[in-house]
């Protein structure tokens, strides 16, 4: 077993893990104020796309994490009042979401940049990759935490933040109050549609972190539909962690494990059209593992109240 | 998926005028980009509907329709399939094995390919239906997860075991020419008579059976629905396994059609089922109106191919304009069921 899991495994698995941890925690924070948000897909894409384009222009990596959050946050503004304001079905508007991003930063990769498929130049500033001598001496945790991008560090200490924030803050409070309860947090004097909007550009926020990961924290390119499935696991991290940011992180974890799983495998000789499954397997195994005890009129109801 | 919902999101004017917000945003897009939007729209219109193009606007529009179909159907009852793209492999790779590997003459061939590829990729979709009946897990979700390990593992096959080594490429020996799809006009062949066929037996389930009257009370309500004496669960399985054997159909008519074989990424490139399930979603699964919008997108999207070549436009501006007009569709109609 231990030779099966080396550092370096542990390592990328993590440096790979952080978008969909990211997703995963936009995703909880509008599942707790009763916004089912499934848009992580093209949150993630537009966030990737605007990273590189903010890196290639200003000359900066820390320009192109904020160009990806201020691009996701506006994307975001979509759900925001779509799903809240002009009260739309949640799920058409991601679907659309989806769609768009993908076609949106196809089209202004070939307008902007006159390539198709991957776009690739010096000029594009990746993250830099904190590096402590201290921490990287530790096993585990340095196998962990050596190398790894600022995001990769912020995401962690997020899931952290937002986990007090939800549980232990009267703003957390009252955050779940209107996801529970909308009719009397409203009594109690929340604003409840201020709350969903402002937690769903808070989301937003989150995902472009999580694009900037994706296209600047390790490959440093953007290519097309290049978020490929991350915002689909993370939905299901969700589910599998019932909006609880722990346990969703857990959730994220074990995707994280399962695709080092597939890595490996990989490395032993199987073909990448097979074991680049496995992730989706293992969750959707685990997916129905975890939803066979409950009762199923209950998850229809969640999922339609959600809807 | 709130059922009620998603079913009133057509009034009259709501369509025509999501066609008019999409087409000004985009105009606005294609003018940002230094370009003309009048001859990019001309040439999408002449791109798709000049009469010598005809023929390859219905051939892309034949799948494109089927797809529509395949989310149409369980969004009717206030489901949604979004593994369209694995059941559409499925079904594709089986016809194309099937050809290779039964004794048989091509027409009867042919028809088997087409069966057993409607059967491989309904009972594939099924399983996503008995992941929600048995497990509770949102079929939203298993269908699409499902999807993945279908697209590896027919890429796996194409690339390894099956694999035609006489060419570079992942794909299967082409099949013999007897058990082709007959043409009726180069490119396109009786695969457009087969889905007319499926389309009008959709249509006719919808408005004249007792399936179909219990589908659209699901739709509109599921609770009534079920305390009407509909078994659900069951009709959850039903309707999964037609919406995937019409996948399957799709995939078999551009294999045993246009293909001749199966090529790795070729059937999930043209992202026929994403296109389809905004088509279906514009008209809330309604199949008159979901399969009119397929058309739309089929000439949106053939259109697309003229004006790239005639104007340097990329032609992904037409998955922008079916996204724009998805979502202004959704939101729109929540501004007005909010008014009501």
């Amino acid at each position: 077993m231990m030779s099966f899991i080396t550092p370096s495994l542990v390592n990328s698995a993590v440096q790979a893990m952080t978008p969909i941890l990211l997703a995963t925690l936009a995703g909880v924070l509008c599942g707790r104020v009763g916004v089912f948000n499934m848009a992580m897909e093209g949150q993630l894409l537009v966030g990737a796309f605007a990273a590189v384009v903010g890196s290639y222009f200003l000359g900066s990596a820390v320009g192109g994490v904020a160009a990806a959050i201020v691009a996701t946050v506006v994307f975001s503004l979509i759900l925001a009042y779509g799903a809240t304001v002009f009260r739309g079905d949640s799920v058409v508007i991601c679907i659309g979401m989806n769609l768009l991003a993908s076609g949106l930063t196809a089209f202004l990769l070939r307008q902007i940049f006159g390539v198709s498929g991957t776009f690739d130049d010096p000029r594009i500033v990746g993250l830099e990759k904190i590096r402590i001598a201290a921490i990287n001496a530790v096993p585990w945790i340095g196998w962990i935490f050596s190398r790894q991008t600022a995001i990769t560090w912020a995401s962690w200490f997020l899931v952290a933040i937002i986990t007090i924030v939800m549980f232990r803050t009267p703003v957390g409070l009252r955050l779940r109050g209107v996801g529970e309860d909308p009719d009397a947090a409203e009594t109690m004097g929340v604003d409840v549609m201020r709350y969903r909007i402002v937690t769903v550009l808070i989301a937003g926020a989150l995902t472009g972190l999580g694009g900037a990961q994706l296209s600047l924290g390790g490959v440093d390119v953007f290519s097309e539909d290049m978020s490929g499935g991350r915002g689909w696991i993370a939905v299901v991290a969700v589910m599998l962690g019932r909006n609880h940011p722990l346990w969703a992180s857990l959730a994220c974890v074990l995707f994280g494990a399962s695709d080092s799983l597939s890595v490996r495998l990989q490395g032993e000789g199987l073909p990448n059209q097979l074991t680049d499954i496995v992730p989706y397997v293992v969750t959707l195994a685990a997916l129905a593992i975890s939803r066979r005890r409950r009762q199923k009129k209950a998850v229809t109801e969640t999922i339609t109240a959600h809807a | 998926m709130n059922a009620s919902s998603v079913h009133r999101l057509p009034r009259i004017p709501a369509v025509p005028l999501a066609i008019l917000t999409g087409a000004l945003l985009g105009a606005l897009l294609i003018f940002i980009s230094g370009h003309n939007p009048a001859s990019a729209y001309w040439a999408i219109l002449v791109g798709a509907l000049a009469p010598g193009n005809l023929p390859d606007m219905l051939n892309w529009a034949v799948p494109l329709v089927g797809m529509t179909l395949v989310a149409a159907l369980p969004l009717r009852g206030g489901m949604v399939n979004l593994g369209g793209d694995g059941q559409l492999v499925i079904g594709g790779l089986v016809a194309a094995l099937v050809p290779l590997y039964l004794p048989a003459p091509g027409p009867v061939a042919a028809a088997a390919a087409i069966l057993a590829a409607m059967l491989a990729s309904g009972l594939y979709a099924s399983l996503a239906a008995w992941g929600e009946t048995r497990f509770g897990v949102p079929m939203l979700i298993s269908s699409l997860l499902l999807s993945y390990p279908a697209v590896g593992i027919a890429s796996y096959i194409v690339g390894f075991p099956l694999r035609d080594t006489t060419t570079g490429l992942a794909e299967t020996v082409m099949i013999p020419r007897s058990a082709r799809l007959p043409m009726i006009v180069e490119p396109l062949n009786i695969g457009l008579i087969l889905m007319a066929i499926a389309a009008a037996l959709v249509v006719f389930a919808d408005r004249r059976t007792v399936g179909g009257y219990e589908l659209r009370m699901r739709g509109l309500n599921a609770h009534f629905a079920a305390y009407g004496g509909v078994a659900l669960d069951s009709q959850t399985m039903r309707i999964m396994f037609i919406s995937g054997a019409i996948a399957g159909l799709v995939g078999a008519i551009i294999v045993l059609g246009s293909q001749y074989r199966f090529q790795d990424g070729a059937l999930v490139t043209p992202s026929y089922t994403w296109s389809g399930l905004m088509a279906a979603l514009l008209a809330s699964g309604e199949p008159v109106g979901a399969i009119g919008a397929g058309v739309f997108f089929a000439i949106l999207q053939t259109g697309g191919f003229a004006m790239e070549r005639d104007t340097a436009i990329p032609r992904v501006l037409t998955m922008v304009l079916q996204a724009i007009i998805i979502l202004f569709l959704a939101i729109r109609h929540g501004a007005g069921r909010r008014a009501s």
